[in-house]
């Protein structure tokens, strides 16, 4: 890839051809606000907030590709003033009530206004009273907040062009502009598959999961459901299983899921989980030690070896559970009659 | 799987999921990607949006027909037919690629003999289909290179599963579509792991690896690996055994982690079977259906409380890790299966962690031979073949030369479903999946948001059909095949070719596998659920 060096607030940096000068500024530290950016996504310039001065003139910092030689200031007098009735106005058509909000520390609005500083008093003056729309809580898993979406379209150029899907877009005009379904349906009625990659992307809380703990560590590993093999980091909290986030280094997903794998980790807490060996007796199961059980076994399974005995493996078990599965029946029980669900 | 290995040498994906951004045409017959497989449905709907042509061949209107440029709705059963046609279309209009078939394959002459009962009039007959759109499809995927096929059990569960496999192995060999990055034949591999117990020896014909039974030298080799005299016949399949366990042949099983109750088709045999077994051992994570009939019930843990590997449908092998302790006092499968093995044979069995047993893979696994615990850190995982540590493992099958040697073209003829309609059984009942759900659901119906997405069985049936019964959408119907009946709500809908019904198999209160044909294909021995003859009758008449 071919280098290329320009300078950012006085310090030369260097960035590969065709990277934005937003990207470029970030992958050296250098933070500028922006909120319709998101690095799985194309850029479209629309929320305002990563303008930049080039020689006076003020260009949109993620849709402008370095040069060699570009000379940017993040902060001028004119790109901060810019930037300041920007963030201001969002602010002041967003509601309060960040403690309470699914995107709390997260909230890219909030990191940005922080970043900004805004004067409270300045943004109620500009507050206008309006009537709450109401949100759509249809989807079991994430719900959507009308009142709290910044427009930055991130949702909609996320199920057009990661999905590959198309469920939302923007609906009405003017300042009455929301995010919606076809015919602005709830999510529920709509083609929408749940996946959730709109709600991961949300920068504001506006689509956010409905259950929400923030886990105390995440541990790597790979989805139990379908053959694809997705990457995911399961979220831990005490001896539970409280979230699965996408692995995005992962070559088989690169970051996405779907509603089985995202969301469809509470079997593994379920209180019908089976928690101790059991035993037949007289019709009933009655709970036995895994000392017990297992000589039983043994016991029992030494009286048909050859065709009197069939397994099962599982195509739901690691590598290695088959792998013993299958040794057991040749080895143990001589007989090659070792299946599984391949066929189904 | 057994046709691909005809045709190639591997019954494995040929291609990995990262070459459909480069694929300039799919042709996905026979699996409901963006339901079973979702994150590669995502991926192929983001291809075609960047300008792939997508040809979707399936008897319902599935959600990726929305996104094809060709949608192909032909009837249950005949996809030889569909296929042998494309092929005619594309030798006649010289699409062919003549120096890979004279390079890379053989038996042309035979199968090209073989094309010519494929009239058009005949193809049109069975499949339903207008000739003018076979003739697009053949075009579209033989000029739009690299093109991939894609299927799943669409293809295989019929009585001629084997040819339909072998039947999208001519179309690649025919156009050079195989053996390059993003061109090649990709069954997908249903559940998670099902590529890894395959690999793993889960099946009766073949050791790890694929090394076979019946060869002597790998009898041999395994025998002394494991220091144990080992059986030189094959073993029987799974429809066989829950047959032989119904004739009392088979006395003792040990089931880990299935639910064949609801999951096997001809589900009232099963039971029966499950009922004359005399010792049954059931591994699983709740008390399923199935289970119910166990002897003994062993709890095991969860994916999410053990360590371990899963190999995806691209061959990959990647980590499982443990994150949580397992439940009450559930086990690891593989400490469970250890500890029996221990307790009835003074070696071989002696493993303290998965990896122990790993490194016994890579000794006796030629294609595994590389995938250790150490290189599997690395976030890609190792695709097989891996044979040695220094190997970087294999993005895509056959280049340069088949696994086999040629690629093998397979004459082949229409056979008819096994199971037919008649006057008492006038429509075709085939089997689906929902996004929602996982097979009999003994993990999803666990998860409250997934059961409100997709809360019951619907039985799906053409407009047409229902008025003849004077069924209304949304009324509760009684299904009732050769085999068995149950009760279900009909949605009418126009997704399904006049004549033909579909449901899924993820509802225990309706079980529709008590409906479908245990009939096997006699190679590759897979029961045709795709095809069963049933009625349909408003509920108040039957009873």
């Amino acid at each position: 890839m071919e280098k290329i060096k320009l300078t950012i607030d006085g310090l030369e940096i260097e960035a590969e051809a065709g990277t934005s000068v937003l990207d470029a500024a970030l992958a050296n530290d250098i933070y500028i606000p922006h909120l319709c950016h998101h690095p799985d996504l194309k850029p479209v310039g629309a929320c305002r907030l990563c303008g930049v001065d080039v020689n006076g003139r003020m260009e949109m910092s993620c849709l402008l590709p370095v040069r060699e030689g570009l000379d940017v200031k993040t902060n001028s007098p004119e790109v901060g003033a810019t930037r300041q009735v920007a963030i201001e106005l969002l602010l002041a058509d967003h509601p309060q009530g960040c403690l309470s909000c699914g995107a709390s520390l997260q909230c890219e609005l909030l990191h940005i206004a922080d970043h900004i500083g805004v004067d409270g008093e300045r943004i109620e003056r500009l507050r206008r009273p309006s009537e709450p729309l109401p949100i759509d809580n249809s989807n079991p898993f994430f719900s959507f907040d009308p009142n709290k979406c910044v427009l930055c379209g991130i949702c909609v150029r996320t199920c057009e062009d990661i999905v590959g899907l198309g469920v939302l877009d923007f609906v009405n005009r003017g300042s009455r502009t929301v995010i919606g379904t076809f015919g602005n349906e709830p999510f529920i009625d709509s083609i929408c598959e749940s996946c959730g990659e709109c709600v991961v992307r949300c920068p504001v809380g506006s689509l956010a999961p409905k259950r929400w703990q923030r886990p105390s560590h995440e541990v790597q590993s790979t989805c139990v459901y379908c053959g694809v093999g997705c990457g995911i980091y399961l979220g831990v909290k005490g001896d539970q299983v409280v979230s699965v986030r996408a692995d995005r280094e992962r070559p088989s997903n690169q970051g996405s899921l779907c509603v089985k794998g995202r969301y469809g980790y509470n079997f593994i807490n379920h209180k019908d989980r089976l928690t101790t060996p059991l035993i037949k007796k007289e019709g009933q199961f009655v709970e036995a030690t895994w000392d017990e059980a297992l000589d039983l076994v043994a016991e029992k399974f030494a009286d048909y070896k050859g065709s009197e005995f069939a397994a099962l493996a599982s195509a739901k078990c690691t590598n290695e559970d088959n792998y013993l599965i299958q040794k057991f029946t040749r080895a143990v029980m001589q007989t090659n009659t070792v299946d599984h669900c391949a066929r189904l | 799987m057994a046709g691909l290995v005809t045709a190639f040498g591997s019954g494995a994906m040929t291609n990995s999921i990262q070459e459909i951004d480069n694929t300039a045409c799919f042709f996905n017959i026979g699996t409901n990607t963006t339901h079973a497989h979702p994150i590669i449905g995502h991926r192929i709907r983001r291809a075609v949006n960047n300008g792939a042509k997508l040809i979707v061949a399936n008897p319902k209107e599935i959600e990726l027909a929305r996104h094809a440029d060709l949608f192909i709705q032909h009837q249950p059963g005949s996809d030889v037919v569909l296929m042998m046609g494309m092929a005619r279309v594309i030798l006649e209009e010289g699409l062919h690629d003549e120096a890979f078939i004279a390079e890379r394959t053989e038996n042309f002459a035979a199968f090209k003999e073989s094309l010519a009962e494929f009239t058009p009039e005949y193809v049109t007959e069975l499949t339903g289909v207008p000739w003018a759109q076979i003739q697009a499809a053949a075009r579209m995927y033989a000029t739009n290179t690299p093109s991939a096929i894609y299927y799943a059990m669409g293809i295989t569960q019929h009585t001629h599963g084997t040819d339909n496999v072998m039947a999208t192995a001519n179309l690649a060999l025919l156009t050079g579509n195989v053996g390059r990055a993003s061109a090649g034949v990709n069954p997908l591999r249903g559940q998670n792991n099902v590529q890894g117990a395959c690999d793993l020896g889960g099946l009766p014909n073949v050791y790890p690896g694929y090394q076979k039974v019946a060869d002597p030298n790998m009898q041999k080799k395994f025998e002394e690996a494991w220091d144990v005299k080992l059986s030189p016949e094959n073993g029987l399949t799974h429809v066989e055994i829950f047959n032989a366990m119904y004739e009392g042949d088979i006395k003792a099983m040990y089931l880990v982690g299935e639910n064949p109750l609801l999951t096997e088709a001809n589900a009232n045999h099963v039971q029966e079977a499950l009922e004359r077994v005399e010792f049954l051992v059931v591994q699983d994570l709740f008390m399923s259906e199935t289970a119910a009939y166990a002897h003994v019930i062993l709890p095991a843990a969860s994916f999410a409380e053990k360590d371990g590997t899963f190999t995806n449908t691209e061959r990959r092998a990647q980590r499982v890790r443990q994150a949580i302790p397992p439940r009450g006092n559930s086990r690891p499968d593989w400490w469970i299966t250890a500890q029996i093995g221990q307790r009835m044979s003074d070696h071989g069995f002696d493993f303290n962690a998965p990896q122990e047993i790993m490194a016994e893979v890579n000794q006796v696994t030629p294609i595994y031979g590389g995938i250790t615990y150490e290189r599997l850190e690395d976030v890609n995982g190792l695709q097989w073949p891996c044979p040695t540590t220094d190997h970087p493992g294999t993005q895509f099958l056959h280049q340069g030369k088949f696994a086999r040697g040629k690629g093998h073209f397979s004459p082949l003829h229409y056979k008819p479903p096994f199971e037919q309609t008649d006057d008492d059984y006038p429509l075709l009942l085939t089997t689906d999946r929902s996004l929602f759900h996982w097979h009999s659901g003994s993990m999803t119906h666990r998860v409250a948001g997934l059961d409100v997405l997709n809360s019951e069985e619907l039985l799906l049936i053409h407009p047409q059909d229902a008025a003849a019964q004077g069924i209304a959408d949304g009324e509760m119907v009684a299904v009732a095949s050769r085999r068995g009946a149950l009760s279900v709500r009909a949605k009418v809908t126009d997704v399904c070719l006049p004549g033909v019904v579909s449901m899924t198999f993820h509802f225990p209160e309706a079980p529709t596998n008590v409906l479908t044909s245990s009939a096997l294909d006699p190679v590759a021995k897979i029961p045709e659920t795709k095809v069963a003859a049933v009625r349909i009758e408003k509920l108040a008449e039957l009873v």
